[in-house]
């Protein structure tokens, strides 16, 4: 038990040194950029305001040593203390607060329909291995694996708003339909369809190889063999022995595949103008707010870290045997 | 080792690979032959439909003729996909090699570092570097490099973690051969195989990491690839649908080629692993 704790601890603590290491690497980048990292923060429109640039000089601490810089900076992102964007007029915090939950429900149900579509086709490509099924599934695979994103979002649109006019391809929400209830919520639906398809599409390729690869192993180990021999339903030896056991390492692999899925949707976003924090991201790349884009860099980071450190505890939690050295 | 050929007809893809790569680099090799001149330059009537006389791929708004802009963009593309993964490959063996060999505390403090690396958004990384250290090529490919070679760092320590311990290194060591001599001259040629084959899957997810960030504009004009004649043509997308459509196929055959060659040369030069659809 002691042993659990002293893993987690060491996890949390790893956790916490990478928030870290995002934050230096912040500081190093707006030094490494041209100008004072004030007027950099400040974006092309904040920089032409002498009082909002001198404001920030005073929050960085400027005119103090490097060490003491590093430590009012780290000191008040710890305290989700971002600043003003100068463009908006407010904290940064609040509007990335804002943005968040689209950018949630993009990504989980891109990431749900990625899971339940990557395991079952890879468990029926895995159990059919070498027929012609497996085949398919595997080319199709390995081109989705090929194709950019956005260009996969770009013909979605073509194909089903432009040509067949079946789906909206602009935006979360009818502008100005002012519906309610159920309505309103097939709406969100039928607007998050083609955007959450597009960006579950890849990472569906990739736990398809993973889950086809890892059954196919499970399906030649020992125990499955025993299971046959003693006359076992296929039905059962295939929920109980093998998908259990071929499905760890498909979890471990999604836990870690989340910082991409995530930091992947500003594309996605900025193709289907979602309205969550990859668009936003975009907006302040075009505006050059560069205080707010540092800010969205250092909350996703905060949020793939914190999947990670959650993904561990549930590990930990479910599979006694895991190894805990590493 | 089976001979090249054997690995060709045992496996079809590979053999579609190499042959599409090569007409890739043909193209791109080519272009100026091809399409002489600024291919940036009008050329004909604007918004031409693909295989107009004369213009396979069609114009643009500007009447810009996209086919030789796709022939210049392979060789945009394909440099900046080469010096990254050149830069990574580099960067990624030395760190690799070092925490490998040394293992403890060195290989404990390295792997960190990658992990680092390997764990925080890559793609909005790429684009913070890129946009705050100032849109250019050189800014692009350090930006991709530095998401790139953690994988190529795993691989190494790997190899070199298994080889460290065996009895032709320690005969080097007790010979009195000095540390980076017997990594360089005696370990390191041994981890070559999986490199190439790590090099080669990773040149083809730079291709793609590069068009992303053209596409949402980063991009430098006077160096045109096809994820940013991609970003260009999206505006007009829903009429000249083949001006988005047509650099994102190129990008795709690209990509597609590469991953098939990876895999390819991992039938190739480890026979051993159990690659995908092996099992079959």
């Amino acid at each position: 038990m002691m042993d659990r704790l002293g893993f987690l601890t060491g996890r949390a603590a790893r956790a916490i040194l990478i928030l870290f290491g995002v934050i230096v690497l912040n500081f190093v980048l707006l030094r490494v950029a041209p100008g004072d990292p004030a007027s950099v923060l400040a974006g092309d429109q904040g920089a032409a305001d002498p009082a909002f640039v001198e404001e920030l000089r005073r929050d960085l601490g400027l005119d103090r040593s490097i060490p003491a810089q590093l430590w009012v900076y780290t000191k008040s992102l710890a305290q989700l203390d971002f600043g003003q964007s100068y463009r908006e007029q407010r904290p940064v915090v609040g509007i990335i607060a804002e943005r968040l939950p689209a950018t949630l429900i993009l990504t989980l149900t891109a990431f749900g329909f990625a899971l339940a579509a990557g395991i079952s086709l890879g468990s029926m490509a895995a159990r059919h291995a070498g027929s012609l099924l497996d085949t398919v599934l595997t080319s199709v695979s390995v081109m989705f694996f090929a194709m950019p994103l956005f260009w996969i979002g770009l013909m979605a649109i073509l194909l089903f708003s432009v040509w067949l006019g079946w789906l909206p391809s602009y935006g979360m929400a009818t502008v100005g339909a002012d519906l309610s209830g159920l309505s309103y919520v097939a709406d969100i639906a039928s607007h998050l369809l083609l955007p959450a398809l597009t960006l579950g599409l890849f990472y569906m390729a990739i736990y398809m190889r993973v889950t086809r690869a890892s059954v196919l192993d499970v399906l030649d180990r020992d125990f499955v063999r025993t299971a046959r021999a003693k006359g076992l339903k296929p039905g059962l030896i295939w929920r109980r022995h093998v998908l259990r056991n071929a499905l760890l390492p498909i979890i471990t692999f999604a836990s870690l595949q989340a910082g991409h899925l995530i930091g992947g949707s500003i594309l996605i976003e900025t193709v289907f103008a979602w309205p969550g924090i990859g668009r936003l991201a975009f907006d302040a790349l075009m505006q050059r707010d560069y205080n707010l884009l540092l800010a969205i860099f250092f909350i996703t980071s905060a949020i793939v870290v914190g999947i990670n450190l959650v993904a561990d505890i549930l590990y930990v939690a479910a599979d006694p045997r895991i190894e805990l050295g590493a | 080792m089976a001979r090249p050929r054997e690995i060709l007809s045992r496996n079809p893809g590979a053999a579609v690979g190499v042959a599409l790569l090569a007409a890739i680099l043909l193209l791109a090799v080519f272009a100026d032959l091809l399409y002489p001149g600024d291919p940036w330059r009008m050329a004909a009537r604007p918004n031409l439909p693909p295989f107009s006389p004369g213009y396979l791929f069609g114009t643009d708004m500007l009447g810009r003729d996209l086919a030789a802009g796709i022939a210049h963009g392979a060789r945009v593309t394909l440099l900046i996909a080469s010096a990254v993964t050149g830069l990574a490959v580099a960067f990624g063996v030395a760190v690799g090699a070092v925490a490998g060999y040394f293992g403890g505390r060195v290989d404990d403090v390295a792997m960190r570092f990658t992990e680092f690396f390997q764990t925080i958004p890559s793609f909005l990384l790429t684009v913070v570097i890129v946009a705050i250290v100032a849109p250019s090529l050189t800014s692009i490919i350090l930006a991709i490099a530095v998401v790139s070679w953690p994988q190529i760092a795993r691989v190494v320590r790997a190899e070199v973690l298994s080889l460290a311990g065996q009895d032709f290194v320690r005969a080097a060591r007790v010979g009195g051969l000095s540390t980076p001599r017997i990594i360089w001259g005696h370990v390191l040629p041994n981890v070559l195989s999986p490199v190439i084959v790590a090099a080669s899957l990773m040149t083809a997810t730079v291709i793609l990491i590069e068009s992303g960030i053209s596409f949402l504009g980063l991009g430098n004009r006077d160096f045109v690839s096809w994820g940013y004649l991609l970003g260009t043509g999206r505006t007009a997308f829903r009429v000249n649908w083949w001006l988005s459509t047509i650099p994102g196929v190129a990008i795709f055959l690209t990509v597609l080629s590469l991953n098939l060659v990876g895999d390819g040369l991992n039938d190739w030069l480890n026979p051993r692993s159990s690659g995908r659809g092996k099992r079959a």
